[in-house]
């Protein structure tokens, strides 16, 4: 909302003050400043001139003339300007030499096209009042010569923008604007609503309203004999350019012009277009409508329509149709002034992609109070500046509503801030709102009604959300407060007047918390523990393209297949929700190197989405009055998506750098499976590793990661084609692992190992098995077989060659044995390692190497 | 004395007792490193040496005379060993310097072998504002992205056709209305929070949320809210306050305040706009002839979030009682706090995975 600052002091007695300091006070009372705009502040040495004589000048591109100015100095001045508009005689704003324009522009002497020009004749445009350039700009006859033009012309003015919240849109009004700042002031307020009605007798144009869920109120007045060419004055479009509002017509100027000043959208007829009764109701199905902007739109049965004979004439408070709308020759008018649903109104913009001025106040709440008001002084204004004379009667239909009422003891707006306020005051703010306060609790104040928005304030709902206590007041919200209809509502009136700073700062003793859980501590360890070692955690977004998947080389029954698509994605190519994190991972991989980072460790921590198999398509949208039961919680529940949390890493390049120590280490299969024991470790967990076929990765450098019988992911060399569709660097490895899953097989607490004093002797052992034979279950066996004496057990070496003869790899490692209560003797351990041999060649075949 | 024999006792005579010792010492002396050493050792102090072969004869005297043999040849071997211990420090103490010189390395080589990762600034801010709120006794609660439209909205008061909800600029999954969005704000875990658990309730729930924004420099369509949650019996907007106030100053530093301003949000009401004092120039920048300050614009305060006491229809979605009970709620931007916590100054940067943007913040933040 843009308010000019002379506008608001035609309403309130403001103290003179800056504009920033208008602005800082309705912020403080939720009325946010946006920006202030300063107009003419710059502009000096423009006075009133009259021309006295004009030379055309010849020989030039385009029409120049040299003027001769009285602008009551000792002589006239000589003036060279380009427009042809005006005559010898008239009144004209010229900026003298050492003048300036708005926007700095200075003005000097010089010459120009062969003739002195001292300063200049000034178009409308030039002097900041709009957007016309013409020609110059003729001033009334008779203005006084010499006159400043900057007073002449309210130059002069300061716009402070607002940001108003959805809830008030009384504040989307000079009206609203004035009234809080008279408040935060503490001065007087004259309310521009405020005019004598004549008494009517009789009705204007017929209308009736069909349908009363869609409007309330519905008024008509009529002026006759309207000068379709008459222009609106200089201060209304300045008015209204300031205000944001391009003036058209001295018409629709006016409409525009008491919406901003009252809050009240207005709308006007061509009455020679008009058939019959005007009918207020729901479209019916098929109906169609031309809207002003040239649109035909298909009408919903839920829009509200103002119909006539002919059919729809207009979208009710959104936008007029095209067929009724008054024209260059229009000479009698109309007037609309209405009280429409607010939730109607919503609904209808929103349908239709149409936000106007006035859907905007509709759907925040307009004062039912105003239609009658403001469309008498629309037609007032029609007959004094177009020459109307405005027509006797006026059509009011309308439907009984019943004002909200709040009882609160007078004490809860100090229950609800933490400090007390006294019972005068609390009235005493509520009077300012415009609330009437009455002593003693109204039993029927909790019938309650249905605010702007549509929802229900009665029944048990009014019941659930009553206060009591002590000393009980009754409230009655003005007619343009429609948004105060609970008792925190009016909490929130006293002590934003009374100021927010002023409440005091307590801190509350929460009862002791049990900290983070299990579950949070592993992700927190899980984050460092993968940083530590080396790799760089991004957040990348969770939107992906039915693509990935074939870049994935998912097969087409794959589970991760099956992704949530969203219905306005940003871009179209990534609709789905991620099941995977690997996309965004790798892509971000992509970016890194394509930036010259070509050693990169990534992780990323995140929730993936896995759409349950038979899930409803739709969670239904439950009632708010009470607490929804546990089938109705599950019914939103089941058909949302599973949302386990997942842990990624991607791994390019040096994993180990070269240096000047030597060379480096590229990052391997082996670092991706490394990767998912480190965080597996964090949980405590030892992960069983096996062989795998498994997309992404390369078919013979994948390994599922288990814990226990779970899978919890997988991990190794992505496949070559994927590398490739990804253009990943080549040998990019990658991890995924699911935290939840982990989460579940964590062990309880760590039980303490009791440690042996008695001397370690060890053995080594050198094996040889078909190079097939996966090492995890060769070391399985060895574990097994050697028994409880086997501290530890160590691979150290790895051996494929002649020696051990083709199609054959031998496995050295070194076993601890140790026990617990003495030292062991050559022939125990001995006996040990043999029992572990024996175990090895039983299940994998191993043979003793000689 | 009378009657001992000086000619078959010469080792133990008073001049070659003095010689050897001054033999020894003149050997200890001239031995060039621990090697010479060790044979002036072998020779001079070592079981075959003249002195040791003297000390033996001792025992062959007659008992009257042992007590001053044994006294003059004592008093040369401890003469001896004293030397040779002094020689030994003093080469060792060479050798030792010597040897080190020569071990010396250069301690500014690099040795980044395997570099230290990162965690995401807004993972850590996350963290640690969570742990602001454990350590005032709150736990940390959970919900989730992808939410049912009724905790996104209907549940906090954002009826269907309420102008605050198309404010939200809403990813719809699967269709309009299917009733599943993602959620626009962490207050779903409000709700969740107090359908979940038992009362009191003091919750903080930090988390990533999603609107329709195009990225740039100060939007991003998937960015990270947290939301504070208590509902208690007699909880005020004082407490509110309290509670800010105190998170503020474990954020930002003692004396960081925050203020309020009226705004609206259809969950609280009353409701606040929260602004912090600005932690760089304490405010002091909003005066005037003071110096401008970049972080706040000189207006002395950030705009840190919104908060306001939760509205008791909330309350009575979720089954609690707002006769007996009342809350507060708050929640702020977290790349909005790390752009003016820690200078970041385009969001994009917080979004594309650049590890140069991530790796200074380390493991915390």
């Amino acid at each position: 909302m843009k308010v000019p600052l002379s506008w608001l002091r035609e309403y309130v007695d403001l103290p003179a003050v800056t504009a920033h300091e208008v602005a800082d006070r309705l912020t403080a009372a939720g009325l946010k400043l946006e920006a202030i705009t300063s107009h003419g502040h710059d502009v000096k040495n423009v006075v009133v001139g009259e021309v006295l004589t004009i030379e055309e000048l010849t020989g030039f591109k385009k029409p120049i003339r040299h003027c001769t100015v009285e602008v009551g100095e000792a002589t006239p001045r000589e003036i060279v300007c380009g427009a042809t508009n005006f005559s010898v005689g008239d009144r004209v704003p010229v900026v003298l030499p050492g003048g300036v324009l708005p926007g700095g522009f200075e003005v000097g002497a010089r010459k120009t096209y062969g003739r002195m020009s001292e300063g200049m004749i000034c178009s409308e445009r030039e002097l900041g009042l709009g957007d016309d350039h013409n020609g110059i700009m003729v001033l009334a006859a008779g203005t006084p010569i010499g006159t400043d033009v900057v007073e002449l012309l309210g130059l002069r003015d300061d716009v402070i923008e607002l940001e108003i919240t959805p809830d008030i849109g009384y504040a989307l009004s000079i009206r609203g604007v004035a009234r809080e700042a008279a408040t935060a002031f503490g001065v007087a307020f004259r309310d521009p609503a405020d005019v004598e009605l004549p008494v009517e007798s009789g009705t204007s144009w017929p209308a009736s309203i069909a349908d009363p869920t869609a409007c309330d109120r519905f008024v008509l007045r009529e002026v006759h004999g309207f000068d379709p060419a008459a222009a609106s004055p200089l201060w209304m479009r300045v008015r209204l350019m300031r205000a944001g509002v391009r003036p058209v017509s001295l018409a629709v100027d006016v409409t525009n012009y008491l919406m901003l000043e009252l809050g009240q959208p207005l709308h006007a007829f061509d009455r020679a277009k008009l058939q019959g009764e005007i009918v207020v109701r729901r479209a019916a199905a098929g109906e169609r409508l031309e809207t002003l902007d040239h649109v035909v739109r298909d009408l919903d049965p839920d829009d509200i329509l103002i119909t006539d004979q002919s059919g729809p004439i207009s979208m009710a408070g959104t936008m007029g149709g095209l067929e009724t709308e008054i024209s260059d020759d229009s000479t009698d008018i109309v007037i609309e002034a209405a009280h429409f649903s607010a939730t109607g109104i919503s609904r209808e913009s929103r349908r239709h992609g149409l936000v106007s001025e006035a859907s905007k106040r509709f759907e925040r709440g307009v004062d039912r109070e105003l239609p009658l008001v403001a469309s008498w002084r629309a037609v007032r204004m029609l007959a004094e500046l177009g020459g109307a004379s405005v027509q006797p009667g006026v059509t009011h239909a309308e439907v009984e509503v019943s004002p909200a009422r709040i009882a609160i003891p007078s004490g809860y707006p100090g229950r609800v801030a933490g400090m007390a306020y006294s019972r005068d005051t609390v009235i005493a703010r509520l009077e300012q709102v415009g609330c009437v306060v009455t002593d003693g609790d109204d039993p029927a104040v909790r019938r309650g009604g249905v605010d702007p928005t549509g929802v229900v304030t009665g029944g048990a709902l009014a019941a659930k959300l009553a206060v009591t206590g002590d000393d009980m007041i009754t409230v009655t919200p003005p007619s343009w407060r429609p948004d105060l209809t609970d008792p925190n509502d009016l909490a929130e009136e006293v002590i934003r007047l009374e100021g927010y700073e002023s409440l005091p700062s307590v801190l509350p003793s929460a009862p002791a918390g049990a900290g983070l859980t299990e579950a949070q501590r592993l992700r927190r360890r899980v984050g460092r523990a993968l940083a530590e070692g080396g790799h760089v955690e991004v957040l990348s977004y969770p939107f992906i393209s039915p693509d990935d998947f074939d870049r994935l080389l998912l097969p087409a029954d794959d589970a991760r297949r099956v992704a949530a698509r969203l219905a306005n994605p940003l871009s179209e190519d990534e609709p789905l929700m991620r099941t995977t994190l690997l996309p965004g991972l790798l892509k971000t991989l992509v970016r890194n190197v394509g930036r010259g980072f070509t050693d990169v460790a990534l992780f990323e921590t995140g929730s993936v989405y896995r759409p349950r198999a038979g899930a409803p398509g739709v969670a239904p949208v439950l009632g708010v009055e009470r607490r929804p039961t546990a089938e109705e919680l599950a019914s939103i529940e089941s058909a949302l998506p599973d949302q386990p949390l997942r842990v990624a890493v991607v791994l390019a390049g040096e994993f180990e750098r070269s240096g000047w120590w030597g060379a480096g280490r590229a990052a391997t299969w082996a670092d991706a499976v490394q990767a998912a024991r480190l965080v597996a470790a964090e949980a405590r967990v030892e992960l069983s590793i096996s062989a795998d076929q498994h997309e992404p990765w390369h078919p013979g450098r994948c390994a599922a990661l288990y814990a226990g019988d779970t899978l919890v992911g997988h991990a190794g060399e992505l496949h070559p084609r994927v590398i490739e569709a990804y253009g990943l660097p080549p040998r990019t490895v990658a991890m995924e692992l699911e935290l939840s899953r982990l989460e579940a097989a964590m062990p309880g607490p760590v039980q303490a190992p009791s440690v042996s004093a008695y001397p370690v002797a060890t053995q080594d052992v050198a094996l040889i098995v078909p190079d097939f034979t996966p090492v995890a279950d060769v070391e399985a066996a060895l574990r097994d077989g050697a028994g409880a004496l086997l501290e530890s057990i160590r691979l150290f070496d790895v051996y494929a060659g002649e020696q051990v003869g083709e199609g054959n790899k031998s496995l050295a490692y070194s076993m601890r044995f140790r026990a617990a209560d003495r030292t062991l003797t050559v022939e125990e351990t001995t006996a040990a390692r043999d029992a572990a041999v024996a175990m090895a060649a039983d299940r994998v075949g191993a043979q003793l190497r000689g | 004395m009378s009657d001992y024999d000086p000619v078959e006792v010469t080792p133990l005579h008073a001049d070659e007792v003095s010689r050897m010792e001054a033999d020894a010492i003149e050997a200890i002396k001239a031995a060039a490193d621990l090697d010479a050493l060790k044979q002036a050792r072998l020779a001079h102090a070592g079981d075959r040496s003249p002195i040791a072969l003297a000390n033996r004869e001792i025992g062959a005297l007659p008992p009257a005379a042992r007590a001053e043999a044994g006294k003059r040849v004592g008093g040369a071997r401890k003469a001896i060993n004293e030397a040779l211990a002094a020689r030994q420090a003093e080469l060792e103490a060479e050798r030792d310097a010597r040897v080190l010189v020569e071990e010396t390395v250069d301690v500014s080589l690099p040795w980044d072998r395997r570099p230290r990762g990162a965690r995401h600034p807004m993972t850590t801010l996350q963290e640690r504002i969570a742990d602001a709120f454990v350590a005032m006794g709150y736990e940390v609660a959970e919900g989730p992205e992808l939410e049912g439209e009724w905790f996104n909205f209907d549940a906090l008061n954002i009826a269907k056709d309420h102008p605050a909800r198309s404010d939200h600029d809403t990813f719809f999954v699967g269709s309009t209305d299917s009733g599943m969005v993602l959620r626009t704000q962490t207050s779903p875990v409000q709700v969740r929070a107090l359908l979940q658990r038992e009362l009191p309730v003091y919750v903080i729930s930090p988390g990533k949320t999603f609107r329709t924004d195009e990225l740039d420099a100060t939007h991003t369509p998937v960015f990270h809210q947290t939301e504070g949650l208590a509902v208690d019996e007699g909880l005020t907007m004082a407490h509110l306050k309290g509670t800010l106030d105190r998170f503020a100053e474990v954020m930002f530093g003692e004396g960081i305040t925050t203020r309020f301003r009226p705004n609206y949000f259809p969950f609280t009401e009353p409701s606040a706009e929260m602004d912090l004092k600005c932690f760089v120039c304490r405010g002091a920048s909003a005066i005037p002839g003071n110096p401008p300050c970049r972080t706040c614009k000189s207006e002395g305060w950030i705009e840190w979030g919104g908060c306001g006491m939760v509205n008791p229809r909330v309350l009575i979605a979720c089954g609690v009682d707002p006769a007996r009970y009342s809350g507060f709620a708050f929640g702020m931007g977290i790349e909005r706090t790390l752009m003016f916590r820690h200078n970041a100054e385009d969001m994009r940067d917080m979004v594309e995975g650049d590890v140069r943007f991530t790796l200074p913040f380390g493991m915390e933040i």
